[in-house]
């Protein structure tokens, strides 16, 4: 037999869809997609790393978040509707028990002084992770006045001035394709 | 704050989803507008605490979604804000499916990716700034923003360390203002 350069693995059962999300949904913290990189392309097997990146592209495009996206994507790839369902559900169910939880330990302790000041403390840390997230979005767009044009218009008209997305997103959107859609090395 | 019906969470959650391009944290300013300022379900500050609880969990950090359903309605706006927020954008993506066969070759593509970085990136930049300004009601948590950026910007420092510093840093502020 000739060798083929991926060793051929088993296409995975819907459970294995269900339990392979549902590690990605628990590990998923401060950034879920390096680790879907590493379980669903090396360890696993599921995807190629062209598959994969190839998903990733479509998920990043549509809207939703991006790994609930990938789980339909490559749920649906195996066994269509079913195959999406048994990902997505795996992905999501650890996470919405235990945040449930955690919504009944906010609801019940939010007025207690010591408990407030510290969801306030994790708040304003919450607040530091998200702006220092943001420097690092918008690092490829340091030395691309268009790019960064697009971004400060966003900023003043969502972030300042709180206008409703819809329908500002489809105008901020066609502007930013007029400004940075052209053909660019 | 108004309480919401069932129907209004699914509406609101089900449109919220189809307008989340980029990903959750670019939908967060747009969340924070709508439902704490135009709709008044919760307080800027429950939905900041919320987020951040949100981002100490495991799982996708749109898992705030669920939870504000349950901090407005309970057991029934959680489930109903799940099933809202993640159905339309994943039916979307099964329709989409076959036409990016087509697409994902066209220059078209890489043009509309391109655009849609600076837009995503404005984006988070506006959820950032609605969380700082819902969170940081004085000069002592403007401070643990700031060393929770730094931090995380310079050092290789867990996330989960800085938020759980933050909690800490907090309860100290209890006798600091006392």
């Amino acid at each position: 037999m000739t060798s083929d350069l991926q060793p051929a693995r088993p296409a995975p059962s819907r459970l294995d869809l269900f339990l392979g999300f549902g590690k990605l949904g628990l590990m998923g913290f401060g950034g879920v997609l390096p680790f879907a990189r590493r379980e669903l392309v090396e360890t696993r097997g599921w995807l190629s790393a062209a598959e994969f990146a190839d998903l990733l592209g479509l998920c990043q495009f549509l809207p939703g978040g991006n790994i609930a996206n990938l789980s339909i994507a490559v749920g649906y790839r195996f066994y269509g509707i079913s195959g999406a369902a048994s990902a997505i559900c795996g992905l999501l169910l650890a996470p919405a028990i235990i945040v449930f939880m955690i919504g009944e330990v906010y609801d019940r302790f939010r007025d207690l002084p010591v408990t407030r000041h510290m969801f306030a403390g994790i708040a304003a840390g919450a607040g530091g992770l998200l702006l220092a997230l943001a420097f690092k979005i918008a690092e490829p767009l340091r030395k691309d006045l268009r790019g960064l044009l697009v971004l400060a218009l966003v900023f003043g008209t969502i972030g300042v001035l709180h206008w409703p997305l819809l329908p500002l997103l489809f105008i901020l959107l066609a502007v930013s394709l007029v400004l940075n859609g052209g053909t660019r090395r | 704050m108004t309480s919401p019906g069932l129907i209004d969470i699914a509406e609101n959650f089900a449109e919220l989803s189809l307008l989340a391009f980029g990903g959750g944290n670019a939908l967060l300013p747009e969340l924070h507008a709508r439902l704490s300022e135009r709709l008044h379900w919760l307080s800027s500050t429950d939905f900041a605490a919320l987020f951040a609880l949100a981002q100490a969990a495991p799982g996708p950090n749109i898992m705030v979604v669920p939870l504000i359903g349950k901090h407005v309605a309970g057991l029934g706006g959680f489930i109903v804000a799940l099933v809202a927020f993640f159905l339309p954008s994943s039916v979307l993506l099964l329709l989409s499916m076959t036409i990016w066969e087509r697409f994902r070759d066209s220059p078209w593509s890489a043009r509309l990716r391109r655009a849609l970085l600076p837009v995503t990136a404005g984006l988070v930049a506006s959820g950032a700034m609605s969380i700082v300004v819902s969170a940081d009601r004085n000069l002592f948590y403007v401070a643990i923003t700031a060393l929770s950026f730094v931090t995380i910007r310079f050092s290789r420092l867990h996330p989960l360390a800085v938020l759980a510093a933050g909690g800490v840093l907090g309860i100290a502020g209890l006798w600091w203002s006392a």
